[in-house]
């Protein structure tokens, strides 16, 4: 690469830009899309088994209601205060996450999904005095098209665009935008925001930073990194250099290779015999299986592993882990159910006068290799020419009737199964069911 | 934009090119908690359906579009990236409820008109500012018993 002309060398990390844009309060959005009626009430949206608060309006958390705060503590709070509460759509919010990305492939062709609401675009062919104009047009847009407002943050790397993005979500006159490539934004912002905003700082390095005497970001940014080497671990380095607009963290276009899976769970109430615990693992068995055959990955050894409740005080506690190993590597669910199963036979003990009360299981792999790759077994081979084409012919069952149409026996029909997550204030599934469409008046 | 204008496609087999609205996606940083509940979107032929992201379905409830050729079970196929003007047919918000509407611009004032002659001329004075949800681009009516869908 040749030296950055002197006119580039004004902009914060030479013309590179990546956006970071990301749903406001997206899970809220999402269910305020199809109810006019949520438009300006306080709303919040419950972890699995409707556990804690994961996703609040602004008008929730000005009611004092903390990222992650059980529900059973707020439950009063919500009632007296007209809180909407639901359950998660996990549906409708992977729908609508699918929408906004197409919406932002629009605006840049190199888009990293990196998680359900946030992804980084590349704008570094964007002009820079254009930048912000592109990021407001494509707020306006995602908003017009898909209904769910979003904050976008551009910076020279990765972690300024990140901080960028808690600027614009967080300072209310910069109306959801914020450029940190613009140097004179990159000088104003960086001394007047908290350290502890900085992606990647956690509790116990802001202690360290702390004794170091760094209050704002800038302080941090004009640390010398070779001592910081010692105190914050390469980590730390990393992101001096990117505050200091060195991109370190490229952008993922394609998702990396799984290394491992799991499948874990929390029962909705404590599960005590060992038909419904087998009938469990058998299921994030089958679980496991359809999520190594999405990527044509296997495995040759699994981890089972059930235990009762941290919150069960006065129960007595049990907690069980076991491998089991495959003749050789597989994707096969039958197969899969077998290895759980097994881990369950070597591992259940018959209660005595108080028996455990389980409250979550799990299965779960690493080491995953391309099955195509993998090496076959010299003694007791598995018959991959049958159990191949059954495989996918189950895959293509679920994926056409929906999801647990066709399930092995031994993991229970979904319906049936009492233990299964619970959504009990869940909205309909709007956008992905026939039967579950919403309604206009006419 | 989208790749293809309309009018190619509708020169091909429009059976080829069945596209569901929308493709899942592979997260690079967090695993999606959506992953485990992802569906096929409802599948409609792509040459009907410009705007993927911005298209939505919504099922009509009763009988004042009857002018406008929407009756009540129907499917309304609905554009958020269509601008609504004078004579759109509209999904929009009227008292916190969802209602499917003609648009009536009459020099500044806008207005929601019900189609159905036995019904007055409009469902409400006024409209207010971001009210209108999206533009019905078509409507689906089934002319046999619809079974499941019912």
């Amino acid at each position: 690469m040749s030296a950055p002309a002197p006119r580039q060398r004004d902009r914060i990390g030479g013309g590179r830009a990546v956006a970071l844009i990301d749903g406001n309060s997206f899970y809220c959005s999402c269910e305020r899309v199809f109810d006019p009626k949520l438009a300006l009430v306080p709303v919040i949206v419950l972890s699995n088994n409707d556990g804690c608060a994961i996703a609040r309006t602004a008008e929730a958390k000005a009611l004092g209601i903390r990222m992650g705060e059980p529900y059973f503590k707020i439950r009063d709070l919500c009632r007296r205060q007209g809180v909407r509460v639901f359950s998660s759509n996990y549906t409708l919010y992977g729908d609508m996450s699918g929408r906004t990305n197409a919406v932002y492939r629009q605006f840049s062709p190199q888009v990293e999904i990196y998680s359900i609401d946030e992804s980084f675009l590349n704008l570094s062919d964007v002009a820079p005095g254009l930048r912000e104009e592109l990021a407001r047009d494509l707020r306006a847009t995602v908003r017009a098209w898909t209904g769910i407002p979003t904050c976008v943050g551009i910076g020279p790397t990765k972690t300024l665009a990140k901080l960028a993005n808690h600027i614009a979500k967080t300072v209310h006159e910069l109306q959801g935008v914020c450029d940190l490539t613009d140097p004179v934004a990159y000088e104003h912002w960086l001394c007047r925001i908290d350290v502890a905003e900085v992606w990647g700082i956690g509790r116990a390095s802001l202690a360290k930073l702390e004794a170091m005497g760094v209050e704002s970001v800038a302080d941090l940014r004009d640390l010398d990194s070779r001592p910081v080497r010692k105190g914050l671990t390469v980590v730390g380095e990393r992101i001096i250099h990117e505050l200091r607009g060195l991109a370190c963290l490229p952008l993922e276009m394609v998702p990396a290779r799984r290394k491992g899976c799991a499948v874990t769970r929390s029962f909705s109430s404590r599960i005590t015999e060992r038909a419904v615990l087998e009938e469990a693992v058998a299921a994030h068995a089958t679980r496991l299986g359809e999520k190594l055959r999405r990527e044509g990955l296997a495995t040759n050894h699994v981890s089972i592993f059930y235990h009762t409740s941290e919150h069960d005080r006065d129960a007595p506690m049990r907690s069980v882990s076991t491998t089991i190993t495959l003749p050789e590597h597989t994707n096969d669910t039958l197969a899969l159910i077998k290895a759980a199963r097994l881990g369950v036979a070597k591992t259940w003990r018959e209660p005595g006068q108080r028996s455990w009360r389980y409250s979550k299981a799990g299965i779960i792999t690493n080491d995953l290799v391309p099955l195509s790759h993998s090496p076959r077994a010299l003694i007791d081979a598995m018959d991959r020419e049958r159990s191949g084409p059954l495989m996918a012919a189950m895959d293509a069952c679920n994926a056409r009737w929906g999801r647990g149409a066709v399930v092995p026996a031994r993991s229970g029909l979904v319906a049936k199964r009492r233990w299964n997550t619970k959504f009990e204030m869940r909205t309909p599934r709007y956008t992905t069911q026939v039967g579950e469409l919403p309604v206009a008046h006419a | 934009m989208p790749a293809h204008r309309i009018d190619e496609l509708l020169v091909g087999s429009p059976d080829a090119v069945r596209v569901p609205l929308i493709g899942q996606a592979l997260c690079a940083g967090f695993p999606s908690p959506a992953d485990d509940f992802l569906e096929g979107a409802l599948e409609l032929p792509r040459w009907l359906v410009p705007n993927p992201p911005a298209t939505f379905l919504w099922r009509i409830s009763g009988s004042s579009m009857e002018g406008a050729g929407i009756y009540d079970r129907d499917l309304a196929c609905v554009d958020r990236s269509l601008k609504s003007s004078h004579g759109s047919i509209v999904v929009a918000a009227v008292d916190g409820q969802m209602s499917c509407k003609r648009l009536v611009i009459d020099g500044n004032v806008a207005r929601l008109a019900f189609c159905n002659p036995a019904l007055p001329a409009f469902a409400v004075d006024e409209l207010g500012e971001g009210v209108i949800w999206g533009v019905v681009r078509f409507s689906i009516r089934w002319h046999v018993a619809r079974g499941q869908l019912s």
